[in-house]
Parts: C-alpha cells; structure tokens; sequence
C-alpha cells in the first residue's frame, strides 16, 4: 500500500496545502498594502497551489498510494503524526479543489468590487481552500479533523459575510450549529477507529485489522458528520440559508469544498464503510430519502440560489448514494462532474443576479437576450445537471444509476427507484429555472443596483472555463484506464465492491434520460400555456407551500428542537438571576442586617459610650465581689 | 472621727459625679461632675491617710488636685473651641464620630 519513503515525495502536497494558507496569512495582514491589493496574494497563491496540484495528478499513477508523514511532538496515548497521503482520490480531488478555488477567487474580484469587507474575504476564502486541501490530502484523521472544523469556522465567516444583513448572521450560526451537531458524532468516530486501531494513520487504520462492532461503531458516528457537513437528511437544513452569502462563496461551498468533504471523507475510508454493511445501508436509505426530498424543494423555490442549493443537496444525495452501493468511482466521478456544473450554476447566478440586482425569479424573465453569454453558460449547466447527454452530468449519475442496479438488493433498488424518481424532478426543476430565468416576458421592478449586460472579463473567464469540463469532463467516463486509475488503489474486493465501471449502463442511462426528458416536456408544457405563470403553479396551494417550505422541516426543527433549547436556556438564565444571584445578594445583604445591630452601638454619643463602660467595670466589680 | 462619714461622703460624691458625667447635657456640667468624683478621690486619700498617719494619702491629693486643675483647664478650652464652631455645648449633640451610612453611597456597597 505505501509507496516509496523518499522524503521528497512529501513536498509537493505539503507546498499544495501551504500556499493557500500562506496566501490568507499574507492576505490578511498585509492585503491593503500590497501593491496588487488583496487580490493578488490570494489570486497568487491559488493559483500556484493549482499548478502544483495539476503536476501531482500526472505524476500520481494507479493504485500508488504516497503517505509521508513525521511525528511533531511526542504526546501520551496514540501518536498523532502530521503529513500527506496521496492517492488518485486525493490528487483528482485536490486538483478540482483548487481549479474551483482560483477560479471563485477570480470571479470575487469581479463580483465584489469596491465592497469593504474584501480583504478579509479573499483572506477567508484562502483559508477555506487550505482547510479543503488539509482534508484531501492529510495522512492522519487528527490533522483531517483540523482541516474539517477550520472549514467549519470558514464557512460561518463567508456565510455571514453581509454582517448588516440580520439574516447572514443568522443563516451563519445555523450553518455553523447545524454542522456541529455532525461534527460531535464525527469526533467520536476518529476516536473510536483510532483507538481500535491504536493509530490515527489513514494507512494504519485503513490496514490494521479492527473489530467488527468499533468498525460499524466508528463509521456510523462518522456518518454523523458526513450527513451534516454534506448537507444530508436531516441536517441539511442549514444549505439553503446558505445563501445569504456571496454567491461565488455559494460556488465554493457547493462545489469544491465542504459539502465535498463529506462525501470525500467515505470516500477516504471506504474500505472500513464496505466492511460495515450497516452504515451502508443507513446512508443508503439517507441518500435515497435526501435526493427526493431536495429535488422536491427545488421544483417550488422562487429564489434562484435557493434552487440551486436545494438541487446541490439532492446531487450530493447522489454522490452518497453511489458510495452507499459500493459504487466508489461513480461516487466519486458524481463530486467531480458535479463540482464543475454546480460552480459553473452558481458563477452564472451570481452574473444573474448582479445584472437584475434581485434573487428572485418572479422579478427576472427574458434574460437571454440581455445576458447571452450567462444564458449560453447556465444552459450547459443545467443540462449537466438534468443530466442530458452528453454533458457530464449524464455519465456521472448514470455511473450512479448503473452501480445501484448492479449492486441489487433492497438497498441498490431503493437508490435506484429514488434516483430516477430525481432524474425526472431534476429535469422539471431545471427547465423551470431555464424557462422562468431567460425565457418569457421580463416581469419585476426595474431596481436596484441593475447592469443589465453579461458580466466584466475577470467574471466572464471563470464562467467560460468551467463551461469546459460541465461539458467534456463526462466523456472520461468511456475511458476505461481513467476509471480503473480512479477506482485502483483501494481495495474494492469487498462484499459490496460492485459496479465501478464508469461506463454508462445504456438501459439505465436510457430510462434515465428519459424520464429527465419526461420532467423537461411538462414543464416547458406548463410553460407555454403561461409564460408568465410559474409552471409549478398547477399544483394545488397546500402541497406546493409544503415543497416550498421544503416539507416544513425548518419549522419543525423550530418547534421541536430550537425553541424548547431557547425555553431552556432562558430558564436557566432566570435560575442564574432571580436564584443563585439572589442567593449571593442575598447573603451580602443579610450580613449587613447583622453588622446593622451593632453599628447602631455607635451611635456618636459619647455619654452612651460611657454608661456602657460604667456598667462594664460595675458588673465586674460585683463579679469579683461575689466569686471572691 | 469614726472612718465611715468620710467614705460615706466621698461614695456621694462619687455617685453624683457619675450622674453628672452620664446624664448632663452640658459640657461644663460634665466636667464639674469629673471635678466631683476626682475630689471624691481626694477625699478618701486624705480619710485613709489620717485614719493610718501616714503622709503619702495627703501627698496623693495634692497631685490630684494640681492635675484635675490641669484637666479642667484643658477640658475648658476644648469646651470654648467647641462652643465658637458649633454655638452649642450640648454633648449629645456632638456626634461626628457616629457610624452611618455615607449619605450618597447608601446601600449600594454589598
């Protein structure tokens, strides 16, 4: 398994993982001085981090896996070691991270021209690639978990970048709480596979043999953290209020990190997942429940980004989806196409969105003539999206699609059914977007701060080079040496390991394709009787509000879980205040009631002082007299 | 001369004197019930001394008289200052050193 133990080896993942962060330090204490401002450290050292990148994905061959990794410092217990593993997984991964990171950094300088905060946010996003890179390439699950929560903290900072908007903090606490309830069962699962396996090494662990029930113990509490930082049922209520952020860190966050991580991470220890058919089939069921249920709330949402991130939900379900039936390559294919078409959605909203100045779709409509170039780019996105061929998305999900049907089975079929039951949503609710974004008759208030025209060069290049691989990048998938490259490295002999060949089932791609024609035709139907009616008004108002509240799930969180939490603590509060204070003042004022009494002895009157004494000295007189 | 008329007196005396520092008003009062009880003092050095011939009684009396004459003379003096600042010699009107709460501060110091 491991490669060769030259130290040179180490160099290139650690300088990928270093120049970002380099890049943020820089950025943020010198960002206003620099002569190129505070773009060029961070546009700088993306960048280099991509070419480096690129360099490690030729050189990294089949079933080579290079772990480097030294000891800092001693500490009781288990060691904990610091360095990189690199396998095809990490290099594709690490390369598509930072391809995406550089081009958001491109688009920001475009997107967030003349806002205050961008120092601080080129700096940020920074971090957020390093955190991303940290996770890919980190030989060790303690320096993974590092890099997971500095992503964490990351996103929180980005997410509620408008601080002025009430609604960014709050959708940036969520984001943050809601992945930390993850995160907590996330901890616990590096803990009881390092424990089991009495390292916290990927290899150590990935190759030691460990108990049955720490191996299910372990992945089901990393499946915790999993289903929150990738935005899965139930916790992924947090990605749609993500969307108070800027857009391109919608792109970043959909695309190339944080939600990729946990999708990345069973990827990383898919071995201990195939071992443990348990979590397979919970994260099976979770998929099969996250990608109806996000496809759904995706067909009724008004707000542009709110579809997408809805839509990125149902993809990621997907990806986890084709991991779940033992599907590794198509899993993994799934993140990267997705990675590509998602940014590329998400870059063409954000130019959407500067020239009509408005989320809304209702306030938008004929856009194709004012935007051509973001019509021409957002409809290849939603294409690979829907899946059509050949854009990427169609081979990768049906990669997908053909894993869940080989591997059979109650949970191959429950993937599968759900998965096409989403083929024909994704195509309705893609068409949707198309039609009510760029086609039909403008409708809206001409206001805000509108450009109405495609967007400058440093936002159009980002939009064009990404238009490139949401196109060709699926056609990889009829190559069988890239998917025996991607596939290699890991042992897929498992129970499960079925189905991944990345070449295109043609009956499931067909029905597939189909079905997504299928959503497309009524839709567009719906359309034409009424262009300027949302075609998912047909539905009745019930259970079109229901897919718009995305199932009330929110509410019921709400209700269930946040309120009783704020009742509680501020009961607590009014236990600290009107209890344990009172008992304190109480005390304080209790002893001065005492101290009262006596005080009132001296009261200044010298004639009293005297009595006193007189009546002292008689006292002890007759004392004396009558003992003596 | 029996003993006891003369310590009987002075035990009078001493008692008027202890009246008069506990319970007059006036400072001036209050210093001639001092000059009472001292001299109820006096009294029963120069009884003992007579009753036992010895001289060292009468010789206490006489630095009892030449202090209580130093006593009173200072006595007055802080009596007069106290009457020019405060136009009033009642004692139990002068209660500088009473513990009170500081008027502006009150109750505010746990």
């Amino acid at each position: 398994m491991t490669g060769s133990s030259l130290a040179g080896e180490a160099v290139l993942p650690t300088l990928i993982v270093a120049l970002p962060f380099l890049a943020a330090v820089v950025g943020l204490l010198f960002g206003r001085r620099l002569p190129g401002g505070p773009a060029a450290p961070a546009l700088l050292g993306t960048a280099a981090a991509t070419v480096l990148a690129g360099a490690l994905l030729l050189h990294t061959r089949a079933g080579t896996v290079v772990d480097q990794v030294g000891t800092l410092t001693p500490t009781g217990g288990i060691r904990i070691t610091v360095g990189t593993r690199v396998d095809p997984l990490a290099a594709i991964t690490a390369a598509m991270v930072c391809l995406v990171a550089v081009l958001v950094q491109l688009y920001s300088t475009g997107y967030l021209r003349g806002d205050p905060g961008y120092c601080a946010y080129a700096a940020q996003v920074s971090l957020f690639t390093a955190a991303m890179l940290t996770v890919v390439l980190a030989a060790d699950l303690i320096v993974l978990l590092v890099g997971w929560e500095v992503m964490g903290l990351c996103s929180y900072l980005l997410i509620g970048h408008y601080r002025e908007q009430p609604s960014a903090g709050a959708a940036a606490v969520k984001a943050f709480l809601t992945t930390r309830v993850g995160d907590v069962g996330f901890l616990f699962g590096i803990f009881t596979l390092g424990a089991a396996a009495g390292s916290f090494r990927i290899s150590d662990v990935l190759s030691r043999p460990l108990p049955h029930t720490a191996v299910v113990a372990g992945t089901l509490l990393l499946t915790c953290g999993v289903l929150g930082k990738s935005a899965q049922f139930p916790l992924h209520v947090w990605l749609p209020d993500a969307m108070a952020g800027p857009t391109p860190i919608s792109a970043l966050i959909h695309a190339a990190t944080m939600v990729a991580a946990g999708v990345y991470v069973v990827a990383r220890l898919f071995p201990l997942f195939l071992a443990s058919p348990l979590t397979l089939d919970v994260l099976a069921a979770v998929a099969a429940v996250t990608m109806l249920l996000g496809a759904l709330a995706a067909l009724a949402q008004d707000d542009l980004k709110r579809v997408l991130a809805y839509s990125t939900i149902s993809q990621l379900a997907y990806m986890i989806g084709g991991l779940a039936v033992g599907g590794y390559a198509p899993g993994l294919f799934h993140l990267l196409t997705h990675a590509a078409y998602k940014a590329l959605l998400f870059l063409g909203a954000g130019a959407v969105i500067r020239a009509v100045g408005t989320n809304l779709m209702s306030e938008m409509g004929g856009l194709r003539r004012v935007l051509p170039l973001t019509f021409a780019v957002t409809t290849i996105g939603l294409a690979s999206l829907a899946g059509l061929p050949p854009f990427a998305g169609f081979f990768s999900k049906d990669a997908v699609l053909g894993a869940a049907q080989a591997r059979g089975g109650l949970a191959g079929w429950l993937v599968l059914g759900a998965g096409l039951v989403t083929a024909l949503l994704t195509g309705a609710y893609a068409t949707r977007m198309w039609l009510r974004t760029f086609f039909g008759p403008h409708s809206g208030p001409h206001s805000g701060p509108a450009v109405r025209q495609d967007p400058p060069a440093s936002m159009r290049v980002p939009l064009l080079i990404l238009a490139v691989p949401a196109t060709l990048l699926g056609f990889l998938a009829l190559s069988a040496r890239f998917s025996r490259w991607l596939g290699a490295g890991l042992d897929l002999r498992g129970p499960r390991a079925v189905g991944d060949a990345l070449r295109p089932e043609w009956g499931i791609a067909l029905a597939a394709t189909t079905l997504a024609v299928i959503g497309l035709g009524v839709v567009v139907t719906l359309w034409r009787r009424d262009p300027v009616r949302d075609p998912v008004a047909v539905l009745a108002s019930g259970p079109r509000r229901a897919l718009e509240h995305a199932f009330y799930l929110d509410e019921l969180y709400a209700a269930a879980l946040v309120r009783p939490v704020l009742r509680l603590a501020r009961t607590v509060l009014r236990v600290d205040e009107d209890g344990i204070d009172a008992v304190v003042d109480g005390s304080g004022q209790a002893a001065r009631t005492l101290g009262g009494g006596v005080r009132l002895l001296q009261n200044g009157n010298v004639q009293r002082y005297a009595t006193g004494l007189f009546a002292g000295v008689l006292v002890l007189a007759l004392a004396a007299a009558v003992l003596a | 001369m029996h003993l006891i008329l003369p310590l009987l007196l002075s035990a009078v005396l001493f008692a008027l004197g202890v009246y008069g520092v506990l319970a007059r008003r006036n400072a001036v009062a209050v210093l001639m019930a001092v000059e009472l009880m001292l001299n109820a003092g006096n009294l029963n050095f120069v009884a003992f001394s007579a009753a036992y011939r010895d001289l060292t009684g009468q010789l206490f009396a006489l630095f009892v008289v030449v202090i209580a004459a130093a006593e009173v003379g200072v006595g007055l003096a802080i009596v007069l200052l106290i009457f020019r600042n405060r136009d009033s010699i009642a004692v139990d009107t002068l209660r500088a050193l009473a513990d009170r709460d500081p008027p502006e501060a009150a109750g505010d110091t746990g």
